[in-house]
């Protein structure tokens, strides 16, 4: 028999009645996940297409110097520019200052040239009493810099409403003068370094979680149940205090007249003279940092050990294998998909953790974020913020699809 | 292998294993047999080496063997819920024990490849344990078990998560598997039927002591004590005091009056309480008078038709639970409840048991 033929006693087809007797489940359903999805798309998915679009967004010259954006299309870029495009810029920039824009398009070509701030606010003062031209002249003599071909070039690029600069700048890469991508002075170079450093650090806590994780997710898994719930709580004390308390503390432990420090003095360990630096520098962050972290290990790791029962190593041993054979061969690698998901875990919270290496980590110690949150907050720079933080996104998104790839993100649990 | 007055206790305070004395002779099969709780895995366990006697000896070919680690027994074990592992194929599971023990390529490849002839699995050992079914399962359980020629194989109830069909199946495989073989298995169970099927002998445990230990005709037909006669098979039970005893015999008293000729088997003198056993199959339904010495009047409560046999509950004795079991034979009486009968049966067959 033909399944499409089916119908019902009343002679509706099969399909359409089933269709019809799965719509009120289908609509409670829908509903009871609005909320959350409106939540979602307003507090996470919008904020974060915001900063992608930021990233490339290049609006301030050609909305505030119009007329010289366009005039630039036809400049081949050799030399100086004709007097259509001084022109040009002589009338932006004095309509800019009247109407105090031209702040922004000086801010913006600051990011790409030192100087430039000054140099358009320096020159738009003066172009608001400029009767008439010829503007050439009136421009090169408002300032010699505006005689050098690559104050125009830069502009000239800036023109474009999407940019890849702030891009380049995240990745301590410019436009050199001809153009062509080029590497940014060596004194100039921060954030691949930093990038680098955030994934290192990041990779040792992780590795730190896991050695110290591991044998408290075991005891979770094997005590009695009794003893079991006893550690849990202690796993899960830290996530019912305050992180500012928490890190605050490992500073009164760490510091050079901390407790630790204290300790080892009392104990002859080292002389008072020579205490030691653990906090504000690379070693604080990475403590702190480890002991925040850890339960986000413990627990991925303790679901899947839970699962495993007790038969299989003993299992093993019946069968001739050592303690140490049979945890190796028969425990760990069943373990290993606690050990993908913690990891990735800690890593992905780890590289975008921003409260303690700000309070911990003093210059040494510091991350990535702790320079979106200064591009953001001090130098407004938010298009390198937001070009820094894609980058970051773009590492998670990356790190996450591997995970998928080797262990498959189904195996995902988290307690 | 012998355990010698062993004893476990896991708190320090209640004793699981009471007095475990065993002696079990090379190729034997013997089961463990007891409810839950009874202190058999813990025997088995014992064995394994995976717990340690609180007291007693545990004796391998002579050689107290307390001390020995797990790995070093050389002892194969069957676990309930198999054991397989998981991330391991059908394959690797078998040459596990072989690889551990260092054997060569080839050889491991040979032994496996005999295990897997053995259990009739030739084709599936690219598989991973999970993608077979519980038989299967429990086939390559018991294949690893005996991959590398254990001397002894522990099983603990095996076969406790498969369907009736395939639990009897495997019952006649793991014994076949054992005659052909000729290794000692001690056997962990709560059924009786997969008991009295398989083994050679039976140690019944309840409450952490060896109730009785026997072969299973033996233990059917002659419990020694109410606990064994109640626990293998059915059972019927008259309770009442013992008013004369002698060698060959004793009368037990009733509540309601009757005085039981019976086979004392576990009774120490004339004024204790004592519970007769019964077995439903050895009532005589209308019998001459004077061919039985016990013959009493039996309302008929309940018939049950069961095919191949007739269950008949009637009140006897002043115990109404009294059930009489007949087969469905040509020509055999036909019961109505509410009819008054009499039954009756042999000294030999009603056993005067402890209280």
């Amino acid at each position: 028999m033909n399944s499409t033929n089916l119908t019902t006693a009343d002679g509706v087809p099969l399909k359409t009645s089933l269709r019809r007797a799965q719509r009120r489940h289908r609509l409670k359903a829908v509903l009871l996940v609005t909320p959350l999805f409106a939540f979602l798309l307003v507090a996470f998915v919008l904020p974060i297409m915001d900063m992608l679009t930021r990233s490339v967004d290049n609006p301030e010259v050609i909305t505030y110097m119009p007329q010289t954006a366009e005039a630039l299309i036809a400049w081949n870029g050799d030399g100086l520019p004709g007097e259509a495009v001084f022109a040009a810029a002589a009338h932006d920039l004095a309509k800019g200052s009247r109407e105090r824009t031209i702040g922004h398009v000086a801010s913006r070509l600051n990011y790409e040239k030192g100087g430039m701030r000054s140099l358009v606010m320096k020159t738009a003062r003066k172009a608001k009493k400029w009767e008439s031209g010829p503007y050439r002249e009136l421009i090169l003599a408002a300032d010699k810099r505006w005689r050098e071909p690559d104050v125009w070039l830069l502009i000239k690029r800036q023109s474009a409403p999407y940019t890849l600069s702030y891009f380049l700048s995240a990745l301590d890469l410019r436009h050199g003068s001809d153009g062509s991508i080029e590497s940014k002075p060596a004194h100039m170079k921060i954030y691949v370094d930093l990038f680098m450093r955030t994934l290192w650090m990041s990779a040792l806590i992780t590795a730190l979680c896991l050695l110290l994780g591991y044998p408290v997710a075991f005891l979770l898994a094997t005590l009695p149940m009794r003893q079991a719930n006893l550690l849990m709580i202690l796993v899960l004390l830290p996530f019912w205090t305050s992180m500012l308390v928490r890190t605050t503390t490992w500073i009164a432990i760490l510091q050079s007249q901390g407790v630790l420090n204290d300790l080892f003095v009392w104990t002859g360990l080292i002389d008072d003279a020579n205490r030691i630096q653990m906090i504000y520098n690379k070693t604080g962050t990475i403590i702190a940092m480890t002991h925040i972290l850890l339960p986000f290990m413990i627990l991925p790791l303790y679901s899947v050990m839970k699962t495993i029962p007790p038969s299989y190593m003993r299992a093993a041993r019946s069968m001739g294998a050592t303690a140490f054979t049979a945890f190796r061969r028969v425990y760990f690698p069943q373990t290993l998909t606690g050990i993908g998901a913690g990891s990735i875990l800690v890593f992905i919270l780890s590289i975008g953790y921003y409260i303690t290496p700000a309070l911990v980590g003093g210059q040494s110690g510091r991350f990535i974020t702790n320079f979106i949150a200064y591009h953001m907050q001090q130098s407004l720079n938010w298009g390198l913020a937001a070009a820094i933080g894609s980058l970051l996104l773009g590492v998670v998104i990356a790190l996450y699809m591997l995970y998928n790839r080797l262990i498959g993100i189904d195996n995902m649990k988290l307690g | 292998m012998r355990f010698v007055n062993v004893q476990k206790s896991y708190d320090g305070e209640t004793l699981v294993v009471k007095d475990f004395n065993l002696d079990v002779a090379s190729g034997e099969f013997i089961t463990l047999l007891g409810p839950s709780g009874s202190g058999k895995t813990t025997c088995l366990m014992m064995m394994a080496g995976f717990e340690t006697p609180t007291h007693g000896q545990i004796l391998l070919n002579g050689e107290p063997i307390n001390t020995v680690p797990p790995h070093k027994r050389g002892i194969g074990m069957v676990f309930q819920n198999y054991a397989l592992f998981p991330h391991m194929s059908v394959s690797e599971n078998l040459a596990f024990p072989l690889e551990v023990r260092k054997l060569s390529r080839t050889e491991v490849a040979q032994k496996v490849k005999r295990a897997l002839a053995m259990v009739r699995l030739e084709d599936f050992g690219n598989r991973r344990p999970a993608q077979l079914s519980g038989g299967q399962q429990q086939r390559v359980a018991l294949a690893r078990a005996l991959v590398f020629d254990p001397e002894i194989v522990l099983m603990d109830e095996p076969l406790g998560a498969l369907d009736k069909n395939l639990r009897e199946e495997m019952q006649y495989e793991i014994k076949h598997i054992h005659e052909e073989l000729g290794v000692t298995m001690i056997y962990v169970t709560h059924d009786q039927s997969e008991a009295l099927t398989m083994s050679d002998r039976i140690a019944v445990f309840e409450d952490g002591i060896v109730q009785q230990l026997a072969e299973p005709d033996v233990l059917y037909e002659k419990p020694c004590n109410a606990f064994v006669a109640s626990f293998i098979g059915e059972n019927n039970r008259l309770v009442g005091e013992v008013t004369s005893l002698s060698d060959g015999g004793c009368i037990v008293r009733m509540e309601t009056g009757e005085e039981i000729d019976a086979l004392p088997v576990n009774v120490a003198s004339t004024g204790v309480r004592s519970t007769l056993s019964l077995r439903p199959e050895r009532v005589f339904i209308e019998p001459d008078k004077g061919s039985l010495p016990n013959i009493y009047e039996a309302e008929v409560r309940e018939v049950i038709y069961l095919g191949d046999h007739l269950r008949t509950r009637v009140c006897v004795c002043g115990n109404s639970e009294f059930i009489i079991k007949t087969p469905n034979a040509l020509g055999h009486p036909v019961l109505r409840r509410g009819n008054t009968i009499n039954v009756g049966w042999s000294r030999e067959d009603c056993r005067a048991l402890d209280a």
